[in-house]
């Protein structure tokens, strides 16, 4: 019996283009439904009662939220092709201890970025590449953050950089410049069809910034 | 050769509680290390440079910080009793939802309970209220959380379970009057050793906020 695999997501958001990516990695079809996040589906608020946020990936009619633990059933569930996490115990913590640091860290700091104004967003900006910089530190040499291969620590990061454009255009300052090791490492990763086709179009990103920060009023 | 486990850790810290749990649950003998927070070990300072937090986990020299990550670090690497999340994906990712519900939402209204007044404390306590809401929702009518055992939304939540009675003084409410199925699945997790032997007293625990919020 086939696998029924549905995403409930938002073309422009970090933490659905994770789940796009480990789904693309692992060759899994599944059906794309986009979400007016002003207008939320039933099917959101049934499948995501708690936080009626996406991503939602619905497998055979039973929900899994929250982008990483939503990699992780990927990664457990088809477990024959493309492993994510690595299978030593320590590895495995160091991937998911990064990962945490990404979403506790990087996500306030850039959001800072786009609403934000003349000392506040300076300081949004500093905070945001320091934070850079300690991720571009634990990358060090390595072509990928778990060594040779990519996996649950580059997904979880490089969705992000589909927001670079906005950020580097709003706060007027250019991330290659200060975290070159990093840009280096996207790129990379965006050699990979599984990212480069589940990476929304920066432009597009852009816009959307553009349009939240006129809703919004900043 | 045997492991050489160390866990730094502050006696009052529910996350660093949630260690302590899983370890006896597990029966790992381990060195317990207290840390003085106004004055971090250069152990500590080297451990988790990050974020200079504890709980540490240090397993053969090698640190695991972060409470959750490292209770799946000690249910993966002592994977042969008491398993903490279960061995299906789906329950697991079940399993790992809640355990991020409490540790994103309840410990935070808890702490803004017991250090707020007003209208900013009188949210918490609502906001603690409906997450206890959820979980009895979630727990239904198993014994715990994990099912017939202890497991790992269990291991997360019940050292909140171990600050109740503090909360509810700072807060002046009961907690019990209306969650009866909490309170009811807390005394059960205390019958267990594992639990009742690291938790602290919750008197010692009221003494030490109000200690605290006096210095502040």
């Amino acid at each position: 019996m086939a696998d029924e695999v549905i995403l409930l997501d938002g073309y422009v958001s970090s933490f659905g283009m994770r789940v796009r990516v480990a789904l693309a990695e692992k060759g899994i079809r599944y059906e794309y439904r986009e979400e007016d996040l002003r207008n939320k589906s039933q099917l959101l608020l049934k499948m995501n009662p708690i936080h009626k946020k996406i991503p939602v990936l619905i497998h055979n009619g039973k929900p899994v939220c929250e982008s990483l633990i939503i990699v992780q059933y990927i990664d457990e569930v088809w477990k024959d092709k493309a492993p994510l996490l690595p299978s030593d115990p320590y590895q495995r913590a160091q991937a998911r201890f990064w990962a945490d640091f990404i979403d506790k860290k990087l996500y306030d700091a850039s959001r800072k970025i786009w609403t934000t104004k003349g000392e506040e967003q300076e300081a949004a900006k500093k905070e945001f590449i320091e934070v850079l910089k300690v991720l571009e530190g634990e990358l060090g040499d390595k072509p990928y953050f778990m060594g040779e291969r990519f996996g649950f620590l580059d997904i979880a990061l490089i969705t992000f950089y589909s927001w670079f454009h906005a950020f580097e255009t709003l706060g007027n300052f250019s991330i290659e410049a200060e975290c070159p090791k990093l840009i280096s490492w996207a790129k990379r990763c965006l050699q990979k069809e599984s990212v480069s086709k589940s990476l929304a179009d920066q432009k597009k990103v852009y816009e959307f910034v553009v349009e939240m920060k006129k809703s919004l009023g900043v | 050769m045997a492991d050489e486990v160390v866990l730094l850790d502050f006696w009052p810290s529910l996350f660093g509680m949630r260690l302590r749990i899983a370890l006896a649950e597990k029966g790992i003998k381990h060195e317990y290390k207290e840390e003085d927070l106004k004055n971090k070990s250069p152990l500590l300072l080297k451990s988790n440079p990050v974020h200079k937090k504890i709980p540490v986990l240090i397993h053969n020299g090698k640190p695991v910080s972060e409470s959750l990550i490292a209770l799946q670090y000690i249910d993966e690497t002592w994977n042969d009793n008491a398993p903490l999340l279960p061995s299906d994906p789906y329950l697991r990712s079940q399993a790992r939802f809640w355990a991020e519900f409490v540790d994103k939402k309840v410990a935070d209204f808890g702490r803004k309970v017991c250090m707020t007044k007003g209208e900013e404390q009188e949210a918490a306590k609502n906001g603690l209220l409906d997450c206890i809401e959820l979980l009895e929702g979630e727990l239904g009518e198993k014994p715990y959380f994990g099912g017939e055992t202890l497991g790992f939304v269990d291991v997360t939540l019940v050292p909140s379970y171990g600050w109740l009675s503090v909360y509810e003084k700072f807060g002046n409410f009961s907690i019990e009057a209306e969650h009866p199925v909490f309170i009811a699945w807390g005394k059960r997790c205390m019958q267990k050793k594992s639990v009742s032997k690291s938790l602290p007293d919750q008197q010692k625990l009221y003494d030490f906020v109000v200690q605290f919020m006096e210095k502040a």
